[in-house]
């Protein structure tokens, strides 16, 4: 069954926070392992219990994000989301990472 | 990743100083950003605060680094010019443990010598001690965080200011929620150590390996993976506290490992050649009888003797009764805060029951029970109906409030699973049965069975994490 992926954004990289994000990416994962049919969505708030009821209305399988507390973490994982936080960079590449199999959470994936 | 740059300061003195580890020696977070933003360098306190590495972080944005809400609620940098003063404010940072810590940041411009300018020098103060201390002034009967008016506490109160004193090590002991972090937290601050670090470990969370690593560090190429060096947990607390709870829980060969420490104060990175000395003094906490576990040969005896040499046994709640209504007129009051919420009191009925329960989870049952309360009653008073159906379930035998610790000890067992006592179960079992019969009872339904035990939907998957129970 597809996944389907979440990422905090801000502008044209991770958001550093999960909490104060304004903008989500949502894709899906095909069966290819790359993320299709992506579509970002504005959030009226930037709101933590906003972004995890989106996780929960959109099924999101995986979120992909930098800074996030330890009980949205726990919460999400709880529910059997898989997080990779700490991540650091450019969706393009945090998203090309992630189709090859190679992302994993405290990862800095960003050109100098 | 780019290199990290070791320059030096030429000029001060009559030979060259090296401006990194001049830096490390500034107990508050220091970073030095390029003109785009971007950090070139910052300093072990830092390091600590953030729980990052310079190595790794070196040419990122330093909104990445530091994670602060300022940073994506405007960032003051680009209004700093050459000539701008100080810009002081207060902000949160999200640590790599995922912990919202209060900052004071502050920014200034770095200019060279012929006035250009070059880069921002920030600086980033923990106030977590500050905000605490604040909100702990008005608050009578406690001791840092922790709350009792019993004598027990009383005498823990006297106490503990004057052991803070010294750098001896402490063993603390006591059932699961009584308060050994806090009460190791308080012994921090109250130390001359309390503005160094405070650094907890929970020896029973990680394999032996990766405590291991995490504990004492590793050069880089130590072992496979190892892609960087890594400083250890004793090497972020020098000058501070290094809180190991769950002592009862580290591997044998740690324990001799920090056998080692405690008698000479040296580390040894694994991997590494040298070994470096370390300031820390060692908190250690378990709520197993060590005693028991020397005689089952599981923990080390000599290493027993040497924590073992101030040693604070927090009683459990059922042995100061007298606390219970201080602690839930507390926890009532600063949940109705959070919650925004107007709760006034306890009913007297929902009162009687909350008086005569025992706790077998002691202040962290409490105040979870509190929490639930909060969260169901739409009241201005907490009745009876709005306490964790689980108060209700179990029959209560314990009418009269002047029972005996014994009988009030027999009492508990009708919280727990059937005959649990009478099985003489330690209380990991116990409280693994507990979970299993709520699980059980709310036919799988994680939010139902942790609602019946009166804890958050986050403790009851920690506790089943802790005792591999897959639902």
């Amino acid at each position: 069954m597809p996944k389907k992926i979440l990422i905090p954004l801000y502008k044209d990289s991770l958001a550093p926070r999960f909490d104060l994000a304004t903008e989500v990416l949502i894709g899906l994962v095909g069966e290819s392992h790359n993320v299709e049919e992506k579509r970002v969505v504005v959030l009226p708030e930037a709101s933590p219990e906003e972004v995890c009821n989106l996780i929960f209305t959109e099924g999101i399988d995986v979120v992909i994000c930098c800074a996030i507390e330890k009980e949205y973490y726990d919460y999400l994982v709880w529910k059997k989301i898989q997080v990779f936080d700490s991540v650091v960079g450019s969706v393009d590449r945090v998203l090309r990472a992630f189709e090859k199999g190679e992302l994993s959470s405290g990862d800095i994936i960003m050109d100098y | 990743m780019n290199q990290i740059r070791l320059p030096q300061i030429t000029g001060l003195s009559k030979t060259s100083i090296s401006f990194l580890p001049f830096l490390d020696k500034i107990p508050v977070g220091i970073c030095i950003l390029s003109l785009d933003c971007r950090v070139v360098l910052f300093n072990q306190a830092m390091e600590i605060l953030t729980g990052f590495s310079r190595e790794k972080f070196c040419g990122v944005p330093c909104c990445y680094l530091l994670r602060s809400n300022i940073c994506v609620q405007g960032c003051p940098l680009p209004s700093i010019k050459p000539d701008s003063g100080p810009t002081s404010f207060e902000a949160n940072i999200i640590n790599r443990d995922r912990e919202k810590i209060p900052v004071r940041i502050t920014l200034e411009p770095i200019v060279d010598i012929s006035g250009k300018h070059t880069g921002f020098l920030e600086v980033v103060e923990d106030i977590r001690l500050l905000k605490e201390a604040n909100t702990e002034l008005s608050r009578a009967y406690s001791f840092g965080k922790i709350i009792g008016k019993s004598p027990q506490m009383e005498r823990l109160y006297r106490i503990v200011p004057m052991i803070a004193q010294t750098d001896s090590p402490i063993l603390i002991t006591g059932e699961t929620g009584t308060g050994k972090d806090l009460l190791a937290e308080v012994i921090h601050r109250e130390s001359r150590r309390a503005k160094g670090p405070f650094i907890k470990v929970n020896c029973g969370a990680l394999p032996e390996n990766l405590l291991e690593t995490e504990l004492f560090g590793h050069k880089k190429g130590a072992f496979t993976g190892a892609i960087e060096s890594r400083q250890g947990r004793f090497h972020l607390a020098h000058n501070g506290t290094l809180y190991l709870t769950e002592i009862g829980d580290l591997p044998l060969p740690l324990q001799v490992k920090l056998l080692t420490f405690l008698d000479d104060k040296i580390i040894h990175p694994l991997g590494d050649s040298k070994s470096y000395h370390v300031d820390v003094r060692i908190v250690a906490a378990t709520h197993r009888n060590l005693e028991q576990m020397v005689r089952e040969k599981r923990f080390r005896e000599d290493l027993l003797f040497r924590l073992n040499v101030v040693r604070l046994e927090l009683p459990p709640l059922r042995e100061r009764k007298d606390d219970v209504r201080l602690l839930l007129d507390h926890f009532l009051a600063r949940f109705a805060s959070q919650f925004k919420k107007r709760i006034r009191k306890f009913s007297d009925e929902a009162l009687r029951v909350l008086l005569r329960y025992p706790y077998p989870g002691n202040v962290r049952e409490l105040k979870n029970i509190v929490e639930y309360s909060v969260n169901i009653c739409t009241e201005d008073i907490i009745q009876e109906w709005h306490l964790p159906a689980y108060l209700f379930s179990a029959k209560t035998d314990f009418t009269d409030d002047r029972l005996n610790d014994r009988e009030q000890l027999d009492s508990v067992d009708s919280f727990l699973p059937a005959g649990a006592l009478k099985e003489n179960l330690d209380w990991e079992t116990m409280e693994k049965k507990m979970i299993i019969d709520a699980l059980l009872k709310a036919k799988g339904k994680k939010g139902k069975a942790a609602a019946f035990l009166g804890w958050g939907r986050s403790t009851l998957w920690r506790k089943m994490k802790q005792y591999g129970i897959s639902s």
